[in-house]
């Protein structure tokens, strides 16, 4: 076993240092299952929707209520950020200064809330629309779904800050390295989310 | 490798996996807005653009490869579709049924 | 009494809502033996604290068990609050029988909604609340043992989810004193547990004490397969591991995939009844059938999740107790692996009767026979093993004999309920209850009552007395075959489950045997009580330190009785499945080893009980309606986990002298004890020494 060998998901530190390497192992499968475990969540609301799609009760429809604007830069958002994150690890990684990963994280946390603010206002939107999720159980299945995948990267962002503040704190020791490299398991995991609610979503919600 | 030739390398997987996911992001948005295949054919594509795409950014962004992942990772992988196609499939299937008998 | 007193904290809290003020102002039965049980659980509840504060034991009790990150502690308090749940969930099955014998063609003394509560939470504690902490403990207790490692993988998420089950099991006792608990059974089927039909706190108590057991398990499922996958001693490969830890690795799995359908299923119920959703209402285009395929898409695996260790506990017994190499090692992991991935392909049949077409029912109900196959292979792979065995009826094995003639019957009736036209028949009467017992009791709660017996020697370090345990296994078998068989007869005759009063007179016999069977069950609880008890006193008598009390195989038994808190002063390099057994043949493997080294093991923590805590706060919170406490709970388990993240002290060094003093005391008593050859090893001789011939 050399220390270059792909041990766990995600980016491995491999030879650039050893002994954090060895330890992730564990800990890095763990989280991997535990992103697994939430992946049957999320399919399963999924599975909601599709089984909820007719319900519209007279209410508004999926073509009604959806734009492909927002929705289009909302996914160019989170891709992006997804990137960035990538940059963020790499630099980590490599042992850049604790500037790089830092400007590399900030610039991430800020697409999530740019994120989140697109998001925000097309729900309002909707909600003045009269598409709230008491109407149907169309919308009902809408707002669980959506929402969820909102909830995670609200709580993506947090980790982020709490991130941030570590490094300032410990620099990078073992435990910062591994809860990033976790963090970014969490946040791609996030984008892949996304590309499956625009493609079964929204997407064909505007088809005709 | 040394430390510096594993960095570009990596970089570049991640770049890769953007530009790759950017334009099937795109072609998917836009044969929704312009179409140019029945609705049912697009919603087809869009899926598959869709799978394509989560097959990439496993590749290049979680770098899981079915050569070089541990082998729990891919069964993991392996035992997770299973479960989630038994789950959406079954529901859908079951579901839809019951509403077309009741229809 | 029926007007909220200070809605602004006590949410919709009325005087009436205390079981005793109801009973005060209408003395009926019914009442009485509510406001009994509510005052039984506070008395009890002070007892407890008054007692541990006379004997000045909170400090202790706080360092040495509620803070420990400890695997083998943890295990021991989950079956401890296992034990206390059986016993309600025991008393309650009890007055439901009665109430059954009592009301033909009368009421009878429980009336229909309090009725219904009984059931309620006697299904949900059995599944959730007994079932589930017990082998969740079991498999905390022994799986590091038994793999060679020092813990499991995350020790604070390890303590993390006892305290989330506890105050899950804490919701349910809250239940008893404080309003009053869910009429929608076990499974909680909506539309029945929706706002417009069901707008008090009952569903809500369900819906929370359920979500805390199920994210508990999902945690403990991903703790214990990283465990197993990643924390194996040195040539200990997947094929060598003793086969109750396969079975945990299984159950595991299924824990990882299978409860989050749950947490989705009662998610969305909580959406509909606080924010006014419609994922299962009857308006605005709400589909209850999908409530009950998300529930049987957990439930049906959930069955193999608290059957699956029991297999594994099986295995080992009759194995040891055989002194036998298991028959078809292979196979048996096989089959294991077989059943869990069979599990997910078969929930429909808990819906047969819900209308989708004859062609998908009959897909289903193929599957389900399919998954009797490897269940069948089990049977045999332990009717061989014994084959020509030097068989010793000790309690372990009596339990696994009763299991394996027990189950076969019920998997009997379940072919037949897994046949659709027959299950139109049969659905939603006592048959059923029947069938389900008959697997969930020998499958489930014998093998766990087994393995209580079998490693009660290696966990407290004496062997429980044998002549209690056999009264207390007989009663568990006799009653059991009078309590169900003639739910059978009642069942195929008509009578529907979760019925509080009978019309047919006919039945009556039947009932009265049945009350009887559920009486000799309450006796053989009670056996066990009087087992323990018996067996603390005369614990110097029955002491086993050395450890090997059985002549065992796996590496659990290779260590002192209890084990020390790092498990093994050494860890251990095996070569071969069952290494310890042949290594008592032909090395000798209580020799020193050559140095000791520290060990780290981490410091205590507190996190999770706060953690605990708070979830318990904010989810009785949120069925009540004090939304203050519930996102008082919420801020303060945000704050318990960042803070634990900044935490860099986490461990602490036990230096090689200490080991070595340990250890070589342990290994000092080992030379001093005697032998006992295997016919003799349920009496005081039995010193925790195997005599082997090789
Ligand atoms: C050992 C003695 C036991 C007795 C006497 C007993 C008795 C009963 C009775 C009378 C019912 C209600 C039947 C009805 O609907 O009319 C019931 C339901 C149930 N029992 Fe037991 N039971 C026992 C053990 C267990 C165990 C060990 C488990 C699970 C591990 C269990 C799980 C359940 C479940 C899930 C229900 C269904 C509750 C519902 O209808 O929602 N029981 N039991
Ligand atoms: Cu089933």
């Amino acid at each position: 076993m050399s220390a270059s060998e792909t041990k766990h998901a995600g980016l491995n530190l491999g030879g650039t240092d050893a002994k954090t390497h060895a330890e992730a192992e564990h800990a890095i499968f763990g989280f991997w299952i535990f992103l697994m475990s939430d992946a049957v969540i999320f399919a399963l609301l999924f599975a909601t929707y599709g089984v909820m799609l007719p319900a519209t009760a007279g209410g508004p429809t999926p073509t009604s209520v959806f734009k492909i604007g927002p929705t289009f830069a909302e996914t160019l958002l989170l891709l992006t950020s997804s990137l960035t994150y990538g940059m963020a690890s790499v630099a980590m990684k490599h042992g850049s200064p604790l500037g790089g990963i830092h400007r590399w994280l900030a610039v991430t946390l800020l697409l999530g809330l740019i994120f989140l603010a697109f998001e925000w206002h097309d729900f309002s939107d909707m909600f003045a629309q009269g598409a709230y999720p008491t109407r149907s159980g169309f919308l009902s299945a809408f707002f669980g779904l959506v929402p969820l995948h909102g909830l995670h990267v609200i709580a993506g962002i947090v980790w982020i800050l709490v991130m941030m503040v570590q490094l300032r704190v410990f620099g990078l020791d073992a435990r910062v390295k591994i809860n990033l490299l976790r963090l970014g398991l969490f946040w791609h995991f996030l984008d892949i989310v996304w590309i499956a609610i625009f493609s079964t979503v929204y997407l064909p919600g505007l088809l005709p | 490798m040394n430390g510096n030739d594993e960095r570009r390398a990596e970089v570049r997987s991640y770049l890769v996996g953007y530009a790759g996911a950017i334009v099937m992001t795109g072609v998917a948005f836009a044969i929704v807005q312009w179409p140019i295949a029945s609705p049912k054919l697009t919603f087809a594509a869009v899926l598959t653009l869709a799978f394509t795409q989560i097959v990439l950014q496993f590749r290049c962004f979680l770098h899981i490869s079915l050569r070089r992942s541990a082998r729990d990772d891919l069964q993991l992988i392996l035992f997770s579709t299973l479960v989630v196609a038994l789950m959406v499939g079954g529901t859908l299937v079951i579901l839809l049924n019951l509403r077309e008998r009741m229809m | 009494m029926t007007d909220p007193v200070w809605p602004m904290l006590l949410g919709r809290f009325t005087w009436d809502s205390l079981p005793f003020v109801r009973a005060w102002h209408n003395p009926t039965t019914n009442e009485l033996i509510a406001a009994a049980a509510g005052g039984i659980v506070v008395v009890s509840g002070i007892a407890v604290l008054v007692l541990i504060t006379v004997l000045r034991r909170w400090r202790w009790l706080w360092t040495e068990w509620l803070t420990s990150l400890d695997h083998k502690k943890i295990g021991i308090l989950y079956i401890v609050i296992a034990l206390v749940m059986l016993a309600r969930a025991l008393v309650e099955a009890n007055l439901m029988r009665l109430q059954q014998a009592v009301a033909v063609g009368n009421p009878g003394f429980v009336a229909p909604e309090h009725f219904a509560e009984l059931f309620s939470t006697h299904g949900s504690i059995m599944i959730f609340f007994m079932a589930m902490p017990f082998l969740t403990g079991l498999i905390n207790y022994l799986v590091p043992l038994q793999i060679g490692a020092r813990d499991v993988a995350f020790p604070v998420l390890n303590a993390i989810s006892l305290w989330l089950t506890a105050a899950g099991a804490a919701l349910m006792m809250a239940s008893l004193v404080i309003g009053r608990f869910s009429t929608g059974g076990w499974s909680g089927y909506p539309p029945f547990t929706e706002i417009g039909f069901n707008p008090g706190v009952g569903p809500d108590y369900w819906i929370w004490a359920v979500t805390l057991g199920s994210l508990a398990s999902t945690m403990t499922g991903i703790n214990i397969a990283v465990t197993i996958y990643k924390m194996r001693c040195p040539g200990m490969k997947l094929m060598r591991m003793p086969l109750f830890t396969w079975t945990s690795l299984c159950t595991a799995i299924l824990m990882i995939f299978a409860m989050p359908p749950l947490t989705v299923a009662t998610a969305l119920l909580a959406l509909d009844r606080y924010l006014g959703f419609h994922f299962f209402t009857n308006a605005l285009g709400g589909n209850m059938m999908h409530y009950a395929n998300l529930f049987w898409m957990f439930g049906h695996p959930e069955v193999y999740i608290v059957i699956l260790p029991a297999f594994g506990i099986y295995s080992e017994v009759v194995s040891t107790f055989s002194s036998k190499e298991l028959y078809g090692y292979k196979s048996l992991v096989i089959a294991t692996m077989a059943i869990a991935v069979l599990s997910f392909t078969v929930w429909l049949h808990h819906f047969f009767t819900m209308g989708q077409s004859a062609s998908i029912n009959a897909a289903f109900g193929i599957a389900t026979m399919a998954i009797g196959v490897p269940t069948g292979v089990k049977i045999y792979n332990w009717i061989w093993t014994m084959f020509r065995g030097e068989v010793r009826f000790t309690t372990p094995m009596i339990y696994a004999l009763a299991f394996m003639m027990t189950f076969v019957l019920g998997g009997l009736t379940g072919i037949i309920l897994a046949f659709p036209p027959l299950d139109y028949i049969v659905h939603n009467t006592l048959f059923l209850v029947a069938h389900f017992h008959n697997m969930l009791i020998p499958g489930t709660l014998y093998g766990l009552l087994a393995a209580y017996t079998f490693w009660f020697p290696k966990v407290f370090g004496y062997r429980l007395d044998e002549r209690w345990g056999r009264i207390s296994c007989l009663c568990w078998i006799v009653g059991f075959y009078l309590a169900f068989m003639p739910l059978y007869v009642l069942g195929a005759s008509g009578m529907a489950r979760r019925t509080q009063a009978v019309m047919e007179t006919a039945y009556r016999p039947w009932l009265y045997m049945a009350e009887a069977g559920a009486l000799i069950l309450l006796c053989a609880f009670a056996a066990l009580i009087v087992q323990l008890w018996v067996s603390i006193r005369r614990r110097g008598a029955n002491d086993v330190f050395v450890g090997d009390p059985w002549d065992g195989r796996a590496l659990e038994w290779s260590v002192s009785a209890p084990p020390p808190e790092f498990n093994f002063a050494r860890l251990p390099h095996v070569d071969q499945a069952h290494w310890f057994y042949d290594a008592k043949r032909k090395y000798a493997p209580y020799a020193p080893p050559i140095a000791y080294h520290d060990i780290w093991m981490l410091r205590n923590s507190a996190v999770a009980p706060v953690i605990g805590i708070a979830s318990g706060a904010a989810t009785f919170g949120l069925v009540w309606h004090m939304w203050w406490l519930a996102i008082f709970g919420l801020i303060v388990i945000f704050a318990a986990v960042v803070a634990r993240s900044f935490v860099r002290d986490t461990h602490r060094v036990i230096p090689a002298s200490e080991v070595a003093r340990i250890d070589e005391s342990w290994r000092e008593a080992t030379a001093r004890a005697q032998p006992v050859p295997r016919e003799i090893e349920t009496s005081p001789a039995n010193q925790g020494l195997a005599l082997v011939r090789s």
